[in-house]
C-alpha cells in the first residue's frame, strides 16, 4: 500500500465524501440530544440501581428497585391503571375518530374546517389548563352533575357524585378526559389519510352493494393503516407518560385509585424520597414505550420494526 | 456490513458501562457542617458589607404574608447593606422543591424547613442544615422559647430522634388545629358551642336532622383527613401517648384508642356528617365553602383565621376541640409554625442568624398580632377582631396546659400517602378502621426499622 494511491480502497467505499464526515454534520444536534436526553437517561438508569433519599449517601441496591416495581402492591395497581388508561387514551379515541371519519367521508359537511379545528383544539391547549377545566366539569355542582340532576328530576336514579373523588369512577373520569384530548388528533390524521384514498374505490364498493359498515371495513380501514399506526402510537405514549393530568386533577387519589406509573415516578422521587425506585419506574416506562411503539408498528402496519 | 454494525453496538455498550462506572454514585456524603464557636459569631450586621440574603418561606396566606413583608422591610431599613431576596411558595409546593434546592450547590440562605422525620430530620442527617446552638448562646433563643417548642425544632445528628440533639430552627407563629363554628347557624339550631365530645356528637346529629352540613370537610389532599383523625385521636388517648407514637419512642397505630379514633371518623362519615363527596373537595376550598354557609362546624388550623375573619366577621367563632369531661384540659395538634433554619452552605450564616433573631423577637410578635396572625409567644398587643381574640385565648389556654400534640405527618416520610390514602378509603366507607390503622402501622414499623 505504501506510496500507492490505493485505488482498491477508493473503489471499496461509496462515492462522495468519506462516511465519517457525516458525524460532523450531526454533531450539533447530537450534542444537544446527548446532553439533555441520553445523559439523563443513563444517569436515571444508574440511579435506579441505588437506594437514595435524594439528599444523603446512596447505597447500592442492585436490581431490587426493579423487583419492587412489580412487588409493591401500589405500583402493581398503578400499572393496572395504565392498561385502563391506554384503553381510554388510545383505543377509544381511534374508534370514535373512525366513526366520525366514516360519517364524514360518506357525506359532505358544511363548515368541516370549523369542526376539525374545534375537535383538534384540545391538542393545542396545555394539559394543565385541560385538567383545571375538567375539574370544574366534574365538580359537585359542575355541568355533569347538573345534567344528571335534571335526569334525576325526570325520574331516573340519582347518579350525581363527586366524580374525581369517587373510588370507582375517578379513573374512568380521568380516562375520558384523555379520550376527549385524543379524538382530535386521531380524527385529523384519519381525515388527511382518507383524502388520499381514491374515490373510485368507494364508488366501486357502492356499485358492489356495500353498506356503510362493509365499505368501512373494505376500503377506509385498509387505506388508513399507516395513519392508525401513527395515531395509536402517539396516544399510547401519551397514556404511558400521563402525569400532568393526574397530578392536577386528582393527585393520584382518592386513596391510590388514579395512581399511574408516570405519577409515581414523580411522587416517589420528590415526595417520599425514594429516588432509586422512582428512576426504576421511569426506566420501566421507557422500555414499555419502546415496546409499544415497535409492537404497534408491527401489528397495525405489518412492517418489520 | 453486519459485523461492523455489531462491533459498533458493542463499542457503544462498552462506552456506556464505562461512563456509568466513571459517574460516581448519586448523592453527597453525610458530612456534618462545622459550627463555629459562639465567640466567633458576629452579630454586627452593619459591618457585614453588602449581602443578599435569599429566603424561602411559605408565608403566602393573608396575615402571614403581611407580617413577613413588614418584618423584611423593617430588617432592610435597619440594615441598608442587606437585601432580602424573598421566594415564597405555598406549604405543599415548598415541601416538594426544598429537597432539590437543599441538595443543589447553591441553596438559599434561610429556609422554612418543616419539622418531623419527613423533612428536618432527613435534612439534618444529610448535613444540609446548620446547627444553631452557638447562635443560641449568643442570642438566647432557648431562653426566649419554652422547652417544648425548641424541642420540636431539635434533632440528633443522625436524624433519628426529634426532641433532643441540636437546635436547627426557630419559629415565629403558633398553630393549633381547632374547631371553627358558624355562630349564626348555631343560634338558628338552638345549640351552644359544645363543652364535651358527647355534646358535640349531639350537636352534629341536630345539625344533620335540620338539613345542615354538620362538618365542612374537603379531603382531596389526604392531609386533611389526617388532621381530623389527629383531633379525634387526641380526644381518645393521652397527649403523651400521641407524642411518643409520632416521634417513634413507643406505641402502635393499632392500639385500641387509635382504632377507636378511626372508628369515630368512619361513624361520622357513615352518618353523613361531612360535606358530600368530601374526597373530591380541595382543602383550600373548605374554608371558602364554610364562609359561604356550607357547614355548621369545621376543623381547621389557626392559619385560616385571618381569611375567615375577613369573610365572616363576627359570624364565626373558634374553640379548642372539646374535652371528654366538661372543664377538663384538652389536647390538640399544633405547636409552632415551620421553623426558620440556616442552610449549611450559606455564605452569610451570621447575617442569616441575625435575621432569624430579628423576625422572632418580641417586637416581631407584635407585628404578627397587627397582621392578624397568631404569634408563638405572648405579645404585648392584643388583636381587635373577636375571632382573632378567641384564637389567641385558645392558644394561651393550650400553652398553659402544655396541650399540643405533633402533626401526624411528622411520623414517617411516606405517611401522608400510606396513612392518608387509607383514611380516604375510610371516609368513603371502602375500608374498616382496623385495616386503615394496620396500613398506618405497616408503614410506620417499616420506617422505624430503616431509621
Amino acid at each position: 500500500m505504501s506510496g500507492s494511491k490505493t485505488p482498491a480502497l477508493e473503489g471499496g467505499r461509496p462515492p462522495g465524501e468519506p462516511r465519517r464526515i457525516g458525524w460532523l454534520y450531526v454533531l450539533p444536534a447530537l450534542l444537544v440530544y446527548g446532553a439533555f436526553l441520553l445523559w439523563p437517561l443513563v444517569r436515571g438508569a444508574q440511579f435506579s440501581l441505588y437506594h437514595w433519599d435524594g439528599l444523603g449517601t446512596a447505597t447500592w441496591a442492585g436490581l431490587s428497585n426493579y423487583t419492587a416495581t412489580w412487588s409493591d402492591p401500589v405500583l402493581r395497581g398503578a400499572f393496572g391503571h395504565l392498561l385502563v388508561l391506554v384503553a381510554f387514551y388510545a383505543v377509544l379515541p381511534c374508534c370514535i375518530a373512525f366513526v366520525l371519519v366514516g360519517a364524514i367521508s360518506r357525506t359532505r359537511i358544511r363548515g368541516l374546517t370549523f369542526f376539525r379545528t374545534v375537535l383538534f383544539l384540545p391538542q393545542v391547549v396545555a394539559m394543565v389548563a385541560v385538567a383545571v377545566a375538567w375539574q370544574w366539569v366534574y365538580s359537585a355542582d359542575g355541568p355533569v352533575n347538573t345534567v344528571l340532576g335534571w335526569l334525576h328530576a325526570l325520574g331516573l336514579p340519582d347518579w350525581r357524585r363527586g366524580w374525581l373523588g369517587d373510588f370507582t369512577f375517578a379513573l374512568p373520569a380521568v380516562g375520558l378526559v384523555g379520550t376527549w384530548v385524543g379524538i382530535g388528533l386521531a380524527l385529523v390524521l384519519f381525515l388527511a389519510g382518507a383524502q388520499k384514498i381514491p374515490r373510485e374505490l368507494y364508488e366501486a364498493a357502492r356499485i358492489d352493494g356495500a353498506g356503510p359498515v362493509r365499505e368501512f371495513l373494505a376500503v377506509t380501514l385498509p387505506g388508513l393503516r399507516r395513519e392508525l399506526a401513527v395515531a395509536l402510537t402517539l396516544t399510547t405514549i401519551m397514556a404511558i407518560r400521563n402525569f400532568d393530568l393526574i397530578y392536577m386533577a386528582t393527585g393520584g387519589g382518592p386513596g391510590d385509585a388514579t395512581k399511574a406509573p408516570a405519577y409515581e415516578v414523580y411522587n416517589r422521587t420528590f415526595n417520599t424520597g425514594e429516588v432509586g425506585l422512582g428512576c426504576a419506574i421511569g426506566v420501566t416506562l421507557a422500555v414499555l414505550a419502546f415496546a409499544a411503539t415497535a409492537g404497534i408498528g408491527r401489528l397495525v402496519e405489518g412492517r418489520d420494526a | 456490513m453486519p459485523t461492523l454494525r455489531s462491533r459498533g453496538a458493542v463499542a457503544a455498550a462498552a462506552a456506556l458501562v464505562t461512563a456509568l462506572a466513571a459517574a460516581c454514585a448519586p448523592g453527597s456524603s453525610d458530612d456534618k457542617p462545622e459550627s463555629k464557636a459562639p465567640a466567633a459569631v458576629s452579630t454586627d450586621v452593619a459591618k457585614a458589607g453588602n449581602v443578599t440574603l435569599t429566603v424561602w418561606d411559605q408565608e403566602v396566606q393573608g396575615g402571614l404574608k403581611e407580617q413577613i413583608e413588614k418584618l423584611n422591610a423593617q430588617f432592610q431599613a435597619k440594615y441598608p447593606n442587606v437585601k432580602i431576596n424573598r421566594v415564597s411558595r405555598s406549604f405543599t409546593d415548598l415541601q416538594k422543591t426544598l429537597r432539590l434546592a437543599l441538595s443543589g450547590g447553591n441553596p438559599p440562605d434561610v429556609v422554612e424547613a418543616n419539622q418531623g422525620y419527613a423533612s428536618m430530620a432527613q435534612y439534618v442527617k444529610a448535613g444540609m442544615l446548620l446547627p444553631l446552638d452557638s447562635y443560641d448562646q449568643v442570642y438566647g433563643w432557648k431562653k426566649r422559647f419554652p422547652k417544648g417548642l425548641t424541642d420540636l425544632n431539635s434533632v440528633t445528628d443522625d436524624g433519628k430522634l426529634i426532641g433532643s440533639g441540636k437546635l436547627y430552627g426557630v419559629s415565629l407563629n403558633g398553630e393549633i388545629v381547632g374547631l371553627y363554628y358558624n355562630k349564626e347557624k348555631l343560634a338558628k339550631l338552638g345549640i351552644q358551642p359544645p363543652k364535651t365530645w358527647a355534646e358535640f356528637d349531639q350537636a352534629l346529629a341536630t345539625a344533620k336532622g335540620k338539613g345542615e352540613v354538620p362538618i365542612a370537610f374537603g379531603n382531596v389532599e389526604k392531609l386533611p383527613a389526617m388532621q381530623l383523625y389527629g383531633v379525634l385521636q387526641d380526644g381518645q388517648t393521652g397527649k403523651e401517648a400521641v407524642r411518643k407514637l409520632v416521634f417513634g419512642s413507643g406505641g402502635s397505630w393499632t392500639d385500641a384508642p387509635n382504632v377507636q379514633a378511626a372508628q369515630k371518623l368512619a361513624d361520622w362519615a357513615k352518618a353523613g356528617y361531612f360535606t358530600k363527596d368530601a374526597n373530591s373537595i380541595k382543602w383550600d376550598d373548605t374554608p371558602a365553602n364554610f364562609a359561604k354557609g356550607q357547614g355548621v362546624f369545621m376543623f381547621g388550623g389557626t392559619w385560616w383565621a385571618p381569611d375567615l375573619n375577613d369573610r365572616m366577621k363576627d359570624k364565626v367563632g373558634f374553640m379548642l376541640p372539646p374535652p371528654a369531661q366538661a372543664g377538663a384540659p384538652t389536647a390538640t395538634m399544633g405547636g409552632e409554625s415551620l421553623p426558620w433554619s440556616i442552610t449549611s452552605k450559606s455564605k452569610h450564616a451570621d447575617v442569616a442568624a441575625a435575621y432569624i433573631n430579628f423576625i422572632t423577637s418580641p417586637q416581631a410578635m407584635d407585628v404578627a398580632v397587627e397582621a392578624g396572625s397568631l404569634p408563638v409567644l405572648p405579645a404585648s398587643k392584643q388583636p381587635d377582631a373577636p375571632l382573632l381574640k378567641e384564637v389567641a385565648s385558645a392558644w394561651t389556654e393550650l400553652s398553659k396546659n402544655d396541650g399540643t400534640t405533633p402533626y401526624l405527618d411528622y411520623a414517617t416520610p411516606t405517611f401522608t400517602d400510606a396513612f392518608g390514602g387509607p383514611l380516604q378509603e375510610l371516609v368513603a366507607g371502602k375500608t374498616t378502621p382496623q385495616q386503615a390503622m394496620k396500613k398506618a402501622q405497616d408503614d410506620y414499623s417499616a420506617f422505624q426499622k430503616k431509621k
